[in-house]
């Protein structure tokens, strides 16, 4: 039995966080990440959903307050946008390094300064280095489905996960949405058993102040130092896109619904030249390789679900015989390029399958990317590849740079 | 020895050989802090002398389960703790919040304007050395005036010390007290006492600091009496709006012996650039400050 209801992203986003049971929601405030803050509250002083609700003064504080609700133990959740986001960045950092399994939902917006209130993803591109796993969601049915998949990751990964979508394309977007059974899902997701608990019974100084080099403790065992302790939470990263995967598998078979683990491919099969990108942009490709298919460009799309931990040697296989890239980002590291186009790069390096990789930076501040401009650019790059070009500088795509 | 000494709580929480500095006026306080406490406990801290106290791991002194957090986020920390323990049905563990000046006065404020606003149900203790003691004696807006430290190193500081318990009390909270660690039994009862109120309680420990102060280490407990008999920092309670003297200070206001400020300044290396003007405006801030008490205390 299906329940579908039309609905926005952060109606989505709200109805995936009570499905998932979470015990604490600390949230600030931002555009347009609100309205999903909004609709918890309302499901808490409602009794929809058993939780605390901390009305926090700050974003720093919002991820704080998870992070020590996280560490005595209770499932918690967050959400923010852009400069919230931003605001949050020391905690990220704390998050991950004190290895605890928060879910946290990131409207993508794009950052001040100028302000912008609209939609890129400069927000959570400049947070990849923090050790958060990061998930780009392409559709409503999606972000519902994946922050309950995320629980699941984060509990046995023991790292934190951002649920990314598209702040307005998404966010605002109203899209019918599957709800799934709350019983199935609470199955699916038990409640959260934490390996370690901050309690009185027994009593420890969590993340305390370490040495250069490894110390022993008081039975004489050797412990780690802070190199080993970010080693770990490196080699968890590392070894989390089997969980990703397999996360993703189960979720198929319980609900019949396969968002793909670390990318998906749409046209895929025969495509000569592939299209890639993150959330709603990657969603906007498809139809531009529609368009481009009825040219007589066997184009297709690669949508990058799992941006970190960087699913290098999967994409090699999803890019497997393809004879051009073309990368649309919502984000740039500045100075270079944009960061998708060279961790993509990065990741063919040495190997036999050296493709042509065009990049784009397209839509920031929300400008608009329509279908029809992303096949343009598109074919225009596949020509420029046939002829040879195998490498160019990035485009800023509809951006009138003169 | 005085007979309510037998009051306090026997047992120990801190073990000997912390990493605490000679002479630490902290680790006193914290001991008969935690006396007070007792075993149903947890305690965040920020980076900070009490998480240096607390020891490196893999060993600690503290037998208090403790969470380090950053310098900003003491007391949304403690709302996190408050937050997740009431999720999960574990409301009898008291939820101790402890900062220094710094991490109060200045970094912290935020957070704790905003856990004191929503009645987060917590203890936050704010140990004042009057400046950055763990990261080398850099001012703070705790700092007196006319104190040197490593950046006023000529000049002193020229403002007098944030007035912070106007500020918390301005949050109208349940439970606001001053304690100083040379007064154990005052500062038992208080955490005794605050231990029993529910929402937010603010205790400020006046803490002498010997490398910070510039005076012996042996000298930490005459210190920190000197600071409450020149007025300097007196003991008080403010409970659902009422004001009282406690201990020492309270004695003070009965026979009106309080002493010159320079009594106190002149024995510490901090305050050697301290010139005559400095000197007659700090006496006349204390002394305001003692007057408006003295008011608040006949009300």
């Amino acid at each position: 039995m299906s329940n579908v209801q039309i609905m926005t992203g952060n109606q989505a986003a709200a109805i995936g966080a009570k499905l998932s049971n979470v015990q604490v929601v600390a949230a600030y405030p931002i555009t347009p990440q609100s309205q999903l803050a909004e609709i918890i509250s309302q499901y808490i002083e409602g009794g929809e959903l058993k939780a605390e609700y901390v009305r926090v003064e700050g974003e720093h504080s919002a991820l704080t307050v998870c992070i020590s609700a996280s560490t005595v133990g209770a499932r918690v959740f967050t959400a923010t946008s852009a400069n919230g986001l931003l605001y949050m960045h020391e905690q990220l950092h704390w998050a991950a390094g004190s290895r605890l399994p928060i879910v946290m939902c990131c409207v993508n917006r794009g950052v001040g300064a100028p302000w912008t209130i609209f939609n890129d993803q400069q927000d959570s591109i400049s947070q990849r280095d923090t050790g958060w796993i990061q998930i780009y969601c392409r559709n409503n049915q999606e972000i519902l489905d994946t922050i309950i998949q995320a629980y699941r990751i984060a509990e046995e990964v023991y790292a934190p996960v951002m649920v990314c979508y598209d702040g307005f394309v998404l966010s605002h977007t109203m899209m019918p949405v599957d709800i799934p059974d709350p019983e199935k899902a609470r199955d699916f997701l038990p409640p959260y058993q934490a390996h370690t608990i901050l309690s009185p019974e027994d009593p420890r100084t969590l993340n305390p102040v370490l040495f250069p080099n490894r110390r022993a403790n008081s039975a004489g065992v050797l412990c780690d130092g802070y190199m080993e302790m970010r080693y770990k939470l490196q080699a968890a990263l590392e070894r989390s896109p089997a969980v990703i995967e397999e996360t993703s598998r189960r979720f198929a078979e319980v609900f019949g619904r396969d968002h793909g683990g670390l990318s998906w491919g749409y046209r895929r099969e025969d495509a000569e030249l592939v299209m890639t990108g993150m959330g709603s942009v990657a969603s906007e490709a498809m139809q531009a390789a529609d368009i481009l298919r009825e040219e007589g460009i066997k184009a297709g799309v690669v949508g990058i679900r799992v941006f970190r931990p960087f699913p290098a040697k999967h994409l090699k296989e999803a890019f497997r015989g393809v004879k051009g890239i073309v990368i649309f980002e919502k984000g740039i590291s500045y100075g270079y390029e944009g960061a998708l186009c060279s961790d993509l790069k990065a990741a063919f390096y040495g190997s036999e399958h050296q493709v042509p990789v065009h990049s784009y930076i397209a839509g920031l501040g929300g400008r608009d990317v329509k279908a029809r401009e992303l096949a343009d650019a598109a074919r225009a790059s596949w020509q420029e590849m046939q002829s040879g070009i195998a490498e160019k500088p990035t485009t800023w795509l509809n951006c009138y740079t003169g | 020895m005085p007979e309510n000494l037998f009051k306090i709580n026997a047992k120990e929480y801190i073990l000997p050989g912390t990493r605490a500095c000679q002479g630490c006026g902290l680790s006193l306080a914290y001991r008969y802090a935690l006396k007070a406490l007792r075993e149903n406990t947890i305690v965040t801290l920020p980076a900070c002398c009490l998480c240096v106290l607390h020891g490196i791991y893999p060993s600690t002194p503290v037998m208090i389960p403790a969470l380090n957090n950053s310098f900003a986020s003491t007391a949304a920390s403690a709302s996190g703790l408050v937050a997740g323990l009431q999720a999960l049905n574990r409301t009898d563990t008291t939820v101790v919040a402890i900062a220094g000046d710094g991490g109060t006065f200045d970094m912290g404020i935020q957070a704790l304007s905003g856990a004191a606003e929503r009645g987060t149900d917590f203890i936050y203790v704010c140990y004042d050395n009057e400046g950055y003691m763990n990261t080398g004696t850099q001012r703070s807006s705790a700092t007196p005036l006319g104190a040197l430290t490593t950046t006023t190193p000529i000049a002193t500081k020229q403002q007098h010390k944030k007035d912070f318990l106007k500020i918390m009390e301005a949050h109208d909270i349940a439970y606001l007290a001053t304690a100083s660690p040379s007064y154990p039994i005052d500062l038992y009862d208080k955490f005794v006492k605050a231990k029993k109120i529910k929402g937010t309680r603010y205790i400020h420990l006046y803490i002498p600091c010997p490398p910070g102060w510039a005076y012996p280490p042996r000298d930490t407990v005459k210190m920190g009496r000197l600071a409450v008999e020149t007025g300097i920092a007196p003991l008080f309670e403010i409970e659902n709006g009422k004001f009282r003297f406690t201990s020492r200070s309270k004695s003070m206001a009965e026979r009106g012996n309080r002493l010159p400020v320079i009594n106190y300044l002149e024995k510490q290396g901090r305050f050697k650039k301290m010139n005559a003007e400095q000197l007659h405006q700090l006496q006349h801030w204390v002394d305001g400050k003692w007057q408006e008490y003295m008011r608040r205390s006949q009300e």
